[in-house]
């Protein structure tokens, strides 16, 4: 039996209050490593935000007419992840095809996806919290926006602080940990608003 | 069902339906038909098929863009100017390109995928590159760690090339060596025999190609090469050629001496050949270069060994090259028509060599060199 939770709320639960980021903090590697800049960090956020819509979407498809029916549910990890990889290399080619500017843009955050873990986690929470097709793409993409809030958020950060006098041994990763932790703070503080669970 | 028989049966399932899925849409998007690639303002005009690296698409239609690596982006040899819009150039491409290049917007053939109609421009020489198949009909031993190595054409069987000009050879994959590479190698042999290449290998201790001639390779056994390349040549003006190579770097050299003695080519060039080497056991082709000099006045050859051992009754020059050199520069070749100099061999000896040269009066733009690392 599915949550009964509206998808409009689920959407925007997903984005502010139950930040995949800085909440549960997965997709941390690239968060850190691309934020130097806004540009670059638009870029990836935009690239997670439609690839986990997209897996989302195409996992629950998985998930709901091949595991469950078969009982191989304990198989979801490595099938979700080897859906992700089809995925991404599935968008790369068309969006190499589409529109080159785009993928020289931002195609080459493609394969930094893949293995991002925060695109695994939202999957596993979409199977975990048993939710239906509507609620999985709704997750999905508010997930990914609110990944792309909190990248988005960090950039502007880093980039203002980036001349601030920091002691020396806390200069560059040191200091976005700690920038990282008042801004999870922040977004904690407003979980339980919403039960997305 | 068993979960055990069920569960991988289950996941290679989905894996494969997915690859399969992956490949129906590469064939579908990635189909690019049929695009035209103009090189050289309209010179040579070619339809190709689109999608797939410039570089193979070009060896396809049998135009052969240097490449060491063999589409890896890991040499970045294989340069050409691309006159349409491609699209800026990728991280894969910069390390390889100065700012000029960038400028003129020079790209790696091997990092630029063909979609649409292409205009190129790259040197005319280019052209001329084969891919030969040929057999190896002699392998010599110079030195200890020296070979010369000649091969016989067979298919195409002329080469043209001039003196001072390389060769890849393609080593297949060996023992821990799972992947082809190619290799470039100076010609020793003469442009006019053109249905032989002879090289001079020395075994580069780890060197995967050089190992694989002196531990694998025999007479009898096939091998493929790829050229002409390069642009060191024996330049047309009456200026003097102070030639400096040691161990195998000799290559490129005894292909111009020999062409030139042959031809009577460039008359008016005095040449001075500095062969540097430790000891007589790193020597080779000394009776040979000796006797070319006896036979013709213009050719001044100065062997030198920086580590001679008393036993081996050296009369020659002692010293290392590059002091030998500035003593010859400095005292004894004449410098009333200009001076070029020649060099062959590792960057450090090329290096050394540029410096003793500019610091006694050669223009460092008429310093031509091979650098192979």
């Amino acid at each position: 039996m599915p949550p009964l939770i509206n998808p409009v709320t689920l959407f925007f639960a997903s984005i502010f209050t139950s930040n995949i980021l800085l909440t549960n903090f997965l997709g941390m590697c690239s968060f850190i490593s691309i934020s130097k800049d806004w540009k670059s960090s638009f870029g990836l956020g935009m690239a997670v935000t439609v690839v986990m819509t997209i897996t989302a979407a195409v996992s629950w498809i998985v998930l709901r007419f091949i595991l469950v029916p078969f009982g191989m549910e304990y198989l979801s990890f490595i099938i979700f992840i080897i859906v992700i990889a089809a995925v991404v290399q599935i968008l790369e080619m068309v969006i190499d095809r589409a529109s080159p500017a785009l993928y020289l843009s931002r195609g080459i955050f493609l394969p930094l996806i893949t293995v991002n873990c925060a695109i695994l986690g939202a999957i596993l929470f979409m199977q975990i919290r048993s939710y239906d097709f509507i609620q999985a793409i709704t997750f999905g993409a508010g997930s990914g926006l609110g990944w792309w809030l909190a990248i988005m958020l960090l950039a502007a950060i880093r980039e203002r602080t980036e001349k601030n006098p920091v002691p020396a041994g806390l200069k560059g990763p040191g200091i976005t940990m700690i920038t990282i932790g008042f801004m999870a703070m922040a977004f904690i503080g407003f979980s339980g608003m919403i039960a997305v669970q | 069902m068993n979960p055990i028989i069920l569960g991988p049966l289950v996941t290679a399932g989905i894996a494969a339906s997915l690859a399969l899925l992956i490949s129906l849409i590469d064939r579908v998007v990635n189909d690019y038909g049929e695009v035209s690639l103009d090189i050289n303002g309209g010179k040579r005009l070619y339809k190709v098929r689109g999608g797939s690296a410039l570089l193979g698409t070009l060896a396809a239609e049998g135009i052969f863009v240097p490449s060491a690596c063999g589409g890896r982006g890991s040499c970045g040899a294989c340069k050409v100017r691309v006159l349409s819009d491609v699209g800026p150039h990728l991280p894969t491409e910069t390390p390889y390109l100065s700012p000029q290049e960038i400028a003129q917007n020079v790209r790696l053939s091997c990092q630029i995928k063909l979609k649409k109609d292409l205009q190129l421009e790259m040197p005319e020489e280019l052209f001329s590159v084969r891919k030969f198949k040929s057999t190896v009909t002699l392998i010599k031993d110079l030195t200890y760690d020296i070979k010369e190595i000649l091969f016989r054409l067979e298919e195409p069987k002329d080469i043209e090339f001039t003196a001072g000009q390389y060769v890849q050879m393609v080593v297949p994959p060996y023992g821990a060596v799972k992947e082809s590479v190619q290799r470039a190698y100076s010609m020793s042999s003469r442009p006019l025999d053109k249905n032989h290449v002879e090289l001079l290998i020395r075994l580069v201790p780890g060197g995967i190609a050089t190992t694989f001639v002196h531990q694998k390779l025999k007479e009898g056994d096939k091998v493929e090469l790829v050229g002409a390349f390069g642009d060191f040549h024996i330049r047309d003006t009456p200026a003097a050629m102070v030639c400096v190579a040691g161990g195998s770097g000799m290559a490129p050299f005894k292909s111009m001496f020999y062409d030139m003695r042959g031809n009577d080519s460039f008359p008016e060039k005095e040449i001075w050949y500095f062969f540097g080497a430790r000891t007589t056991k790193d020597m080779f082709y000394l009776d040979e270069l000796r006797q070319l000099q006896k036979d013709w006045p213009r050719f001044h050859f100065v062997p030198a060994l920086s580590e001679p051992k008393p036993e081996e009754n050296w009369t020659g020059e002692t010293g290392l090259i590059t002091d030998v050199l500035e003593k010859y520069i400095k005292e004894k070749i004449g410098k009333d028509k200009g001076l070029e100099g020649y060099l062959c061999g590792s960057p450090g000896m090329i290096n050394a060599c540029i410096n003793v040269m500019t610091r006694n009066g050669i223009e460092e733009s008429k310093v031509y060199y091979d650098k192979f690392a």
